[in-house]
């Protein structure tokens, strides 16, 4: 039925006993490892406390979300989406929606734009609120992970109050979004962004990024250099971690995106080489300001805006004609791509691929973690932010 | 670069090589001959003019139901220096389907054309680790592609039931429950203002 190619022992076991040295030894990480986030098992080839070789393996959360696309309609994918990167659902399925719309050609009001860009960067501060606290607490440190959950379940709490989910919320629809913005929803949400800019950033700032204890273990630790990140495809904080100045945001807009001032924060190697776990660390604590700077003005500019349905430009029939698109966006782990195939004749998908950023991360793990130690590979994983449901989709 | 401008550039270097392109559509891309993607991609990252140097996606689609039944893989690229995107296409049969890899020029193919031979069945001719990725290793066949059909069995055990064996279990035959009755949680709480 397909090509033919014969199963070696390569195909169904990792190293084998000749490829490690006399003093070698595989140790076989995860997938229950608490630091995995998630279920990934690294194999890794050790000398003692150092580690020669590490390969990742993957797969153990596949639910077949490429095969489940080509057998609902295009708006029945959304929900699946959202399963994806369960820790910041709102990004998702937002991706999936502008490559959607990108096919049938239609563009959202600008008021359902900027409720989109409002949940989005929300979502944002939410998702790195869970990447460094449990980041810190991979490192040992428990505290700033209790602060930055109490401070996310205040943004949970708005989605909930808009949509009525807490984590997986469907609210990105092709063409709008599925609920209007309740009342008082600009006043919470401008709390949320004051305590933000007045109690969270600065607690985080002084009880974790500013230990000593955190930079000794992140700075110099598993430095990726500007080509292998673009080579190996890092994105999102990843990237911009290496010095690497690009965002979608900023450089292919989308959604309104261009209508905001937001600064793009980039790894700038204070406490040793750039590109460095500490340097990833510090591009989304600093991503986290920018996000409730342009929440700020997002919220501006929803009052100033006339109110429409929300639900206008909803199609009744999604129905594409041929074609393909593939359009990307920046989700909070970097930028997710969605590349859609529409035979014209279906009103399912013909073929949905997801480009997901936590993937190709993953992928370049090997040439990072050689020469490190064991220790530090758990400050490898966590720097790289990876979610498995994404990695294995 | 625009596209256009970036397919002259490949026809004049690949000249026939190059089969086909579509460069005024949204989404532009050329096709190029099987044979030749790992000397085409190489080029695409060299050359100081493109400077393709980021694989932003690789994937397989299956086109059982054309004239000529196909599978294609499809490369889209962008460029950090000249922040331009263009896509490459290559055709492959569906039965015995190889493709050459271009896992040295860009170190991201390297687990997409992993992925790719999972799903798909592509083999990639020198990939240094063509492993299944995300299905288990002993998995048979590829799902991905359009004529496939759900396993009955899988190491053994059955993993689809018959319609029988489906039709002795709602009949509660199987474990001798009896047949599957229908009980609302609060049967057993008496309706208010009713007979109890």
């Amino acid at each position: 039925m397909s090509a033919t190619r014969p199963i070696t022992s390569a195909d169904t076991v990792g190293w084998r006993i000749d490829d490690i040295g006399p003093d070698e030894m595989i140790l076989s990480m995860g997938p229950q490892h608490p630091s995995t986030h998630g279920v990934l098992r690294i194999e890794l080839i050790t000398d003692g406390e150092l580690v020669r070789d590490a390969r990742p393996h993957i797969g153990y959360l596949h639910r077949c979300f490429e095969k489940h696309c080509e057998n609902v309609d295009y708006p029945g994918v959304i929900p699946y989406t959202d399963r994806l990167d369960y820790v910041a659902s709102m990004g998702n399925s937002l991706g999936y929606c502008l490559a959607v719309e990108k096919l049938l050609a239609i563009e959202p009001s600008p008021y359902v734009q900027t409720i989109r860009v409002i949940m989005a960067e929300l979502q944002r501060i939410a998702s790195h609120c869970v990447a460094i606290g449990t980041y810190g607490m991979d490192l040992g440190a428990f505290t700033p992970f209790l602060h930055l959950l109490r401070d996310r379940e205040k943004i949970l709490d708005v989605f909930e109050w808009t949509c009525g989910a807490r984590l997986l919320y469907n609210y990105n629809w092709v063409g709008g979004v599925s609920h209007d913005v309740p009342e008082g929803f600009v006043k919470a949400c401008r709390e949320i962004v004051s305590e933000f800019d007045q109690i969270t950033y600065p607690e985080l700032v002084n009880l974790l990024i500013g230990n000593k204890i955190f930079i000794s273990r992140t700075a110099g630790v598993g430095v990726v250099s500007r080509e292998l990140a673009i080579s190996y495809d890092l994105t999102g904080p990843n990237l911009r971690g290496s010095g690497v100045k690009y965002d979608l945001r900023k450089d292919e807009p989308y959604s309104g995106y261009e209508n905001y001032t937001f600064e793009v924060p980039v790894g700038e190697g204070q406490y040793g080489p750039k590109g460095s776990c500490f340097d990833r660390n510090w591009v989304r604590v600093v991503e986290m300001k920018e996000s409730a700077r342009i929440v700020s003005q997002a919220l501006d500019r929803l009052e100033k805006l006339d109110k429409t349905d929300v639900r206008e430009k909803v199609p009744k029939r999604v129905k594409p004609a041929k074609g393909e698109v593939f359009a990307r966006s920046e989700a909070a782990r970097g930028n997710l791509g969605y590349y859609v195939v529409a035979d014209g004749t279906a009103v399912n998908p013909y073929r949905v691929k997801v480009k997901s950023p936590c993937f190709t991360a993953m992928s370049a793990f090997h040439h990072v973690a050689r020469g490190v130690m064991i220790a530090d590979i758990i400050a490898l994983i966590g720097s790289f932010d990876v979610v498995l449901g994404e990695i294995d989709r | 670069m625009t596209p256009a401008e970036i397919c002259t550039k490949l026809q004049e270097k690949f000249g026939a090589d190059v089969v086909s392109a579509l460069v005024e559509a949204a989404s532009p891309y050329v096709v190029v001959k099987t044979e030749r993607i790992a000397e085409v991609a190489a080029f695409c990252k060299a050359d100081p003019a493109l400077v393709l140097d980021n694989l932003l996606c690789l994937s397989a689609v299956d086109f059982h139901k054309e004239k000529e039944p196909r599978m294609e893989v499809v490369y889209h690229l962008f460029s950090y220096t000249h922040f331009h995107r263009f896509a490459l296409k290559v055709h492959v049969p569906r039965e015995g389907a190889r493709v050459p890899t271009v896992e040295a020029t860009w170190g991201a193919a390297n687990w997409h054309e992993r992925e790719a031979w999972d799903l798909f069945g592509i083999v990639f001719d020198g990939h240094p680790d063509l492993r299944r990725i995300l299905l288990p290793d002993d998995w048979e066949g590829h799902p991905l592609r359009k004529d496939w059909t759900d396993p009955d069995f899988y190491r053994g055990m059955r993993v689809k039931p018959t319609e029988q064996m489906a039709d002795k279990a709602m009949k509660g035959e199987e474990f001798g429950t009896g047949p599957f009755q229908h009980d609302p949680f609060n049967a057993h709480v008496p309706v208010s203002g009713g007979e109890a």
